[in-house]
């Protein structure tokens, strides 16, 4: 698959931990101005693919190029033009908010430094706190800061490792509105979350399982991709069925929403069958339902084997 | 609250299987901790081998050059009394001049003058000295020598000894000169010396620290994603800490001079630049140990692990000349060894930069093999 005008162009990123390969053979094109989203379980791989893509790690093998740099030789040269967030906050705790900023703003040689400052500090709304320290803040706060902190060098690619974990929906929503702003403006953002809704905010996404690229594209297509059929299923005493439906033949995926439960599984007309028969047994309401995001990328971790053995 | 809740239930409810449970944890705790459990191992071991083996606060087998204007029998009988006494090397026999520059420079504890015409004068019973002048910066290390010289005068030339024939009652007498230190002040010696101690301890820990606490913050990732190089990094952590160590000896000479009252001969600028010296070495020592130190802890820990040997065996504690000679080249290889000589070389005995290089380039070498390891393990990615 060819992206037109790649920001990000690897393939076959590799990378070992002792024996142990975190990365396996990934492939990745995200465009300009895109927002791309990265998702997959802990340990799959997302942060230490990011760090390959801003040259904190050093690929074991593999090749591309980041804005145009190449991966393995050029880190330097990407750092300067890449905002990295990470998935702690990693500023500086006792300095303020403003020498934080004063700091990242020197390691980039930012010209203009004092205004560029000023800005951040009145785009944050954090003028009259300048002088707090930084470890003082909410976790909400630190985010803000982070995300600005990474803006203030003008980069043309953020990399965000899960930026909003651990921080409340109205600042969530105000993060990924500021996201799309940046988006719009021709920066290209590649983010990893755990959040299916942040994940169908995204322009495309790819799901990562235990190193290796599961599937990627829009949600719709991805969704399209798995042909996965789900049903939903209602009634009385529905919650205490699950351990039984998943004995039924051809359900792959029993998960519980509220009153109902969603059945999914690949082949739809056994499915179907054993779905009917076992809603009339238990006297329960079933009808046919749109897999979710979440329903398929449970179905693709499912697929895919652990190389760890297990 | 949570104190009294913790005091009334202390006895009532002790459960031997909860107690057990954390006996564990502790101990699995402890052995996945490597470095600690090094430590807990290796500390006794090294302590008993320094106390035990190296420490010795009676030193034997001091260097000593002799001068002898006339070679003769009676001085070689006297030369070979003091050797037999175990508390003198000596080294040969050397002219005025070098015998002066090997006492200042500290590569000889004592020389030992043999006045011309000091044979025929033995053989006439007329009056003679032999002059010896010790170098006391350190008092502890030349008291226990200097008893035996005047028991061993005493003896050789009684008129019943074999040996050359000398006249009866020959008056040889003894002139023992105490240089740089003649009152024996321990304070002329341990105050210089402390000078070193301080520096060692507070520059290895403290940059130990600086780099271990970014990585233990996260912040460290945060730093290197910046296009900061590993030598703008070092060398930019280093330069507040040169300055707290000038701070520092700045204080500790104020409290010199005018608390010890401590003589201070030398050139003062020229001993700070000896101490600058001293100060880069300890603390590209102390960045390489936060290269190496997973966290705070551990680098805390290997500064200790370095600190103690530095104490011993550098002649800060005890002499230098008293350990056995593989403590001595152990003791070598540590800064504080040759600063030691150094400060009380300026201080005491108004050393200039050409007697003092042969202590200068050691620590020189130090730094510069230290920063090479430092800038080698210093991870410019997080591999």
């Amino acid at each position: 698959m060819n992206v037109p005008d790649p920001v990000i162009d690897v393939r076959g990123l590799n990378k070992r931990f002792g024996d142990k390969t975190v990365v396996d053979g990934l492939s990745l094109q995200v465009a300009k101005g895109e927002i791309h989203g990265f998702l997959g379980p802990n340990g799959s791989g997302k942060t230490t693919t990011i760090r390959m893509l801003c040259g904190l790690l050093t690929p074991d093998g593999g090749a591309g190029c980041c804005l145009g740099h190449d991966v393995l030789r050029e880190s330097a040269a990407i750092k300067r033009e890449v905002g990295y967030m990470t998935q702690r906050f990693s500023l500086w705790d006792d300095l303020s908010i403003e020498e934080n900023l004063h700091f990242v703003g020197r390691m980039f040689g930012i010209a203009g430094r004092r205004r560029r400052v000023d800005q951040a500090l009145d785009g944050l709304g954090l003028g009259g706190r300048r002088r707090q320290l930084a470890g003082t803040l909410s976790g909400g706060w630190k985010q803000r800061l982070a995300l600005a902190s990474c803006l203030l060098h003008e980069p043309r690619l953020l990399l965000l490792d899960e930026p909003t974990a651990g921080v409340d929906p109205k600042a969530r929503r105000d993060f990924w509105e500021e996201i799309h702003r940046l988006s719009a403006s021709g920066i290209t953002v590649l983010v990893s979350t755990h959040y299916m809704d942040e994940a169908e905010r995204c322009h495309r996404l790819s799901y990562l399982a235990y190193g290796r690229l599961l599937a990627t594209g829009s949600a719709a297509e991805i969704v399209a991709a798995q042909r996965l059929s789900t049903w939903a299923l209602a009634g009385e005493g529905v919650e205490h069925l699950a351990d039984e439906l998943r004995r039924l033949p051809g359900v792959e995926q029993v998960a519980s929403f509220g009153v109902q439960l969603h059945v999914s599984g690949r082949d739809a007309v056994p499915l179907q069958a054993a779905l009917e028969h076992f809603a009339t047994g238990h006297g329960l309401r079933l009808e046919a339902a749109e897999p979710s995001l979440e329903d398929v990328f449970m179905h693709l971790m499912r697929g895919a084997r652990d190389p760890l053995g297990q | 609250m949570l104190a009294t809740r913790w005091g009334s239930e202390a006895v009532a409810g002790f459960s031997l299987s909860r107690w057990l449970g954390i006996l564990i944890k502790e101990f699995i705790q402890l052995r996945r901790d490597r470095l600690t459990f090094g430590m807990i191992v290796g500390i006794p071991i090294l302590q008993l081998v320094l106390f035990g083996f190296a420490i010795n606060s009676d030193p034997r087998h001091l260097p000593t050059a002799v001068v002898m204007a006339e070679p003769g029998p009676a001085a070689r009988a006297y030369v070979a009394a003091m050797e037999n006494s175990a508390y003198f090397d000596v080294l040969g026999r050397v002219d005025e001049r070098a015998a002066e520059q090997a006492l200042a420079r500290g590569e000889v504890q004592f020389v030992v003058r043999f006045p011309p015409g000091f044979e025929r004068d033995l053989v006439r019973g007329r009056p003679t000295t032999i002059a010896v002048e010790a170098d006391a910066t350190d008092p502890q290390a030349t008291s226990g020598a200097i008893a035996v010289l005047n028991q061993l005068g005493a003896g050789l030339f009684a008129p019943d000894l074999p040996g050359p024939r000398l006249a009866a009652n020959a008056p040889v007498e003894l002139v023992v000169l105490r240089r740089y230190n003649p009152e024996g002040i321990t304070a002329y010696n341990i105050v210089p010396g402390l000078l070193g101690v301080i520096l060692t301890m507070t520059m290895v820990l403290m940059t130990g620290l600086a780099m271990t606490r970014e990585r233990e913050r996260g912040t460290f990732e945060n730093l290197l994603a910046t296009p900061a190089t590993p030598l703008e990094v070092i060398t930019g952590k280093l330069v507040p800490y040169v300055l707290i160590g000038l701070l520092q000896v700045t204080l500790v000479l104020l409290a010199a001079r005018w608390i010890f009252q401590v003589p201070m001969l030398g050139s003062i600028p020229l001993l700070y630049g000896v101490v600058l010296i001293f100060i880069l070495a300890n603390l590209v020592l102390g960045i390489t140990f936060s290269s190496i130190a997973r966290n705070q802890l551990q680098a805390m820990q290997l500064t200790f692990f370095f600190f103690l040997p530095s104490m011993l065996l550098s002649g800060f504690m005890f002499p230098f000349r008293g350990m056995p000679e593989w403590a001595q080249a152990v003791g070598s290889l540590l800064p504080l060894t040759h600063f030691l000589v150094l400060v009380r070389g300026i201080l005491l005995k108004a050393s200039g930069v050409s007697l003092l290089w042969p202590s200068l380039w050691p620590i020189l070498l130090f730094t510069v093999v230290v920063l090479a390891v430092g800038l080698r393990t210093f991870r410019r990615t997080l591999d």
